[in-house]
């Protein structure tokens, strides 16, 4: 009887579209994730400035830091090209190797937040100081969520790859991982841009 | 049917599943761990219904404190509670989940397919909807129920002025309930966009289905707004920040502006299913295509658009300045003429049309009037200098609810009237409905006609009493009694509903010669929906079907016909294989989590809330290895095809000839 079945699968899988499901989820995803940003990023513009007492973002912000963990974020977000190149052309052990880069990488990054908001913390900008602590933690924390879902979700594949063969259902996994990874790091640049670097123009 | 089943055949090795994989056909378990879209739609109405009820008991608590000056039925207190409950019962938890409930049993039916794309997801969306809702509801038992109002503004959900537990139901239920709405809208557009039948191009989709679609987007970039607001005060109240906190310079009006901007998205994320109902009942009872449907997608999806750029309408008189009221009453004014081209298509359709009065057809004429005169009432105070006298008077209250009552739920009365027969097998009695229908749109408008009086007395809303000799008691009297009809035409319904359901007449598979595809299988729909995968060759494919002398003026009925596309089924000596996903624990049990987590929320028992945090990845985790499963069912071919799809065939056979 299973024989049949391979001649038959091509009847429950019509798409009308050449996209994947589970691509066209995650586009639609980041759409909506978008707004999500827009909507913290917004609340952050809205009451920059409008601080009733210290520490202010200029007082307190380190751009040379902060550059370091975005360019750390940027390179990773290369490393995933890679990565995904790699499982396409069925070279796992590069793969492997990349991977755990992006999530190395990403890693970096957050241990670079983790400083930061301590840091900050010892300087006396809590959550509860001013509208700029609010909105700050608020927004790059979101940030840093979806940042450590993304490493889990990498870490995830790359164990995935020890467990059992790789197919070429999994390279669309890393795809769609990959695209998660990009927008999260495309988002930093939004938030950098926003919250670090305008202050000092 | 004596349907053969197949073990699934995968050759990817079997991954150890954390639970066993439940196989329940009947049961609570079967409920708690289905995948399948139409029961999932089921317990969406049942689910709605029972919120819509509740809803309706508050209302019934109001109006009858309401129904004469200077009653003491209830403190000034409950009654705050009573109308933010009622108002975010009804807006939330039963109508926006009510077009949801439609859209789970009947898109897949309309577009030719199985499921949706994402089962579990769907059913996931289903759970924390219900989680989100149960956490709301248990404030009223636990300690006393949100009382801001439904728009909830800042600073009154501030701990200082509203110290109790109520606003933290409010938030963390919203919220909850969002996140159920947003993922089921993601899961409607990859099934709409990527699951039409072969042949079924963009421009000969239902208008149910394109409507939903539309209101899919609205949701994906609506609730994201509302979330975040609902997040920043869940955090002002739990961690002491300062969003909506004026000693700390918050701007109260910033979640007048978030909420507003998910706010009026949201009246369309209700009213857009509606309009796609109306759009399916109207061309069926009018035995008409419908009238310009090109124009009527393209004014869905312009009304789409521009809900996101009108929502300071809600807020003229918060002192934006004369500039910025007059930018959005122009878009809200330009947002009219959308919605009126489709009032005229639906007019236009009925125009000449043979006209079959069915209680479904019934409600969808009351429908466009009664949506109209909402319509009307919503250009007038979409003008700021009326819009300053009538604020937060009776005129707003009758408005939005001709609107809302009005527009969406009359519709879904008719889409119940419609497709029941459908989903039963059985028709609901056309004898009550014409009295369920008098009663309920009697009733209807005899409540909220003559709030719009009050409303112009200068009654304001979300008053508990108020004085005799304001020239207030009569109107109200009136709309108490008519809140009186429109139960008794609700309880009527809901015993017609319970009845008919088991012996009510056979429906058949088409009772009302259908032009979609669900009319085409059997009622109610065997488990997997479509043997054959249909072949679409023009809009109205079932209709054009059974009436093949229609065929010659299929041009003029709607784009020409492209022949027949490839089929992808079986030979059709062959048994047509079927996949049946499987069912699964995890949806039901990272709801359970959601459910956990939002109640340590509330009670701000982050303990807790981090293992549900945990166990909610856990389930994500379980979701994902589990993999789809299922098992492949086997159609014979003498069952492939019911009786509306073995004239399908010939109908794209003919299409192909008429061309040569
Ligand atoms: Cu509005």
């Amino acid at each position: 009887m299973s024989s049949l079945i391979p001649g038959h699968t091509t009847h429950t899988e019509h798409r009308s579209t050449p996209l994947s499901d589970r691509k066209l989820l995650m586009w639609i995803f980041l759409a909506s994730d978008c707004m999500f940003f827009a909507a913290l990023i917004g609340t952050y513009l809205v009451y920059n400035g409008r601080s009733l007492v210290g520490p202010y973002p200029t007082d307190i912000l380190d751009i040379p830091l902060t550059t370091v963990s975005t360019f750390v974020l940027l390179m990773s977000s290369f490393l995933m090209v890679l990565a995904l190149h790699a499982i396409r052309m069925n070279d796992i052990p590069k793969f492997r190797l990349w991977t755990l880069g992006v999530a190395f990488f990403g890693s970096i990054f957050l241990g670079f937040q983790v400083y930061e908001f301590s840091h900050f913390i010892y300087e006396g900008l809590t959550l509860q100081q001013n509208l700029f602590g609010s909105t700050f933690f608020t927004l790059t924390g979101t940030h840093g969520v979806h940042v450590t879902i993304g490493v889990l979700w990498l870490l995830s594949l790359l164990i995935i790859s020890y467990v059992r063969p790789m197919t070429s259902q999994d390279a669309l996994s890393v795809e769609i991982a990959g695209l998660y990874w990009h927008f999260v790091d495309i988002v930093w640049i939004v938030i950098f841009t926003a919250v670090y670097l305008v202050e000092f123009i | 049917m004596a349907l053969g089943r197949q073990p699934v055949p995968h050759s990817a090795p079997e991954t150890r599943a954390l639970l066993k994989r439940p196989t329940w056909e009947t049961g609570l378990w079967s409920w708690l761990t289905t995948v399948d879209h139409k029961r999932l739609g089921i317990l969406y109405f049942v689910t709605t219904f029972a919120f819509f009820i509740l809803g309706s008991l508050e209302a019934a608590v109001i109006r009858v404190q309401l129904a004469a000056p200077n009653q003491q039925l209830v403190t000034p207190d409950f009654y705050n509670q009573l109308f933010t409950v009622h108002g975010v019962t009804m807006v939330f938890l039963a109508i926006m989940p009510l077009g949801t409930a439609f859209a789970n049993y009947f898109v897949p039916l309309q577009i030719g397919a199985r499921d949706l794309a994402f089962p579990r997801l769907n059913a996931f969306g289903y759970w924390a909807y219900l989680a989100g809702g149960l956490i709301f509801y248990s404030s009223f038992l636990l300690g006393g129920a949100p009382d801001a109002g439904w728009f909830a503004y800042a600073p009154m959900t501030m701990t200082e002025y509203n110290p109790g537990q109520g606003i933290d139901f409010y938030m963390v239920g919203l919220l909850i309930s969002g996140i159920g709405t947003l993922v089921t809208a993601m899961n409607l557009i990859v099934t709409i966009v990527n699951m039409r039948a072969p042949g079924m191009s963009m421009m000969r989709m239902p208008l149910f289905p394109w409507m939903m679609l539309v209101t899919a987007f609205l949701v994906i970039f609506a609730f994201p707004p509302l979330t975040i607001a609902l997040f920043e005060v869940i955090m002002d109240r739990s961690f002491g920040t300062l969003f909506f906190n004026p000693e700390g310079g918050g701007l109260p009006i910033l979640w007048q502006h978030l909420f507003w901007i998910f706010g009026h998205p949201e009246v369309y994320i209700v009213i857009l299913p509606a309009f796609g109902i109306i759009s399916e009942v109207i061309p069926t009872f009018s035995r008409k295509p419908l009238f310009g449907y090109p124009m009527v997608v393209l004014a869905g999806i312009f009304i789409g658009f521009m809900g996101f750029a009108v929502w300071s309408h809600h807020m003229f008189t918060t002192g934006m300045g004369p500039m910025a009221n007059s930018i959005f009453a122009i878009t809200s004014f330009v947002i009219a003429i959308p919605t009126g081209v489709k009032i005229f298509n639906w007019m236009a359709t009925m125009w000449a049309g043979r006209i079959w009065f069915t209680t479904a057809m019934l409600f969808a004429t009351a429908f466009l009037v009664t949506f109209t005169m909402g319509g009307i009432t919503g250009i007038m105070v979409a003008v700021p200098p009326f819009d300053a006298q009538a604020q937060d008077s009776y005129f707003v209250v009758a408005h939005f609810h001709y609107v809302m009552g009005g527009g969406a739920l009359l519709s879904f009365f008719a889409g119940i009237y419609y497709w029941f027969p459908k989903m039963t097998g059985r028709m609901l009695s056309e004898r009550i409905g014409k009295w369920v229908f008098a009663l309920v749109v009697g009733g209807f408008h005899l409540v909220f006609f003559p709030q719009h009086f009050l409303g112009l007395l200068g009654m304001p809303r979300r008053i508990q009493t108020y004085d005799t000799g304001l020239g207030w008691d009569f109107y109200n009297l009136l709309s108490s009694i008519g809140a009186g009809v429109l139960g008794l035409g609700v309880m009527l319904f809901i015993f017609s509903l319970l009845r008919d359901m088991r012996s009510g007449k056979e429906a058949g598979d088409d009772p009302w010669d259908g032009r979609t595809l669900e009319w085409s299988i059997s009622s109610p729909p065997p488990h997997h929906d479509f043997g054959d995968l249909p072949i679409v060759t023009d809009r109205d494919p079932v209709w054009l079907a059974k009436h093949p002398e229609l065929i010659e003026k299929r041009d003029e009925l709607s784009e020409s016909s492209d022949g027949a596309p490839e089929a992808p089924n079986a030979a059709d000596d062959e048994d047509e294989l079927v996949h049946i996903p499987g069912q699964s624990w995890f949806p039901f049990l990272a709801s359970v989590g959601l459910f956990v987590g939002g109640m340590a929320a509330v009670y701000h028992n982050w303990f807790l809330g981090a293992l549900s945090v945990g166990f909610i990845t856990l389930c994500v985790y379980a979701w994902a290895f589990e993999g789809v499963g299922g098992h492949y069912l086997r159609v014979r071919p003498n069952e492939r095809r019911s009786t509306g799809l073995a004239s399908i065939r010939p109908l794209s056979e003919m299409a192909g000839k008429g061309q040569s």
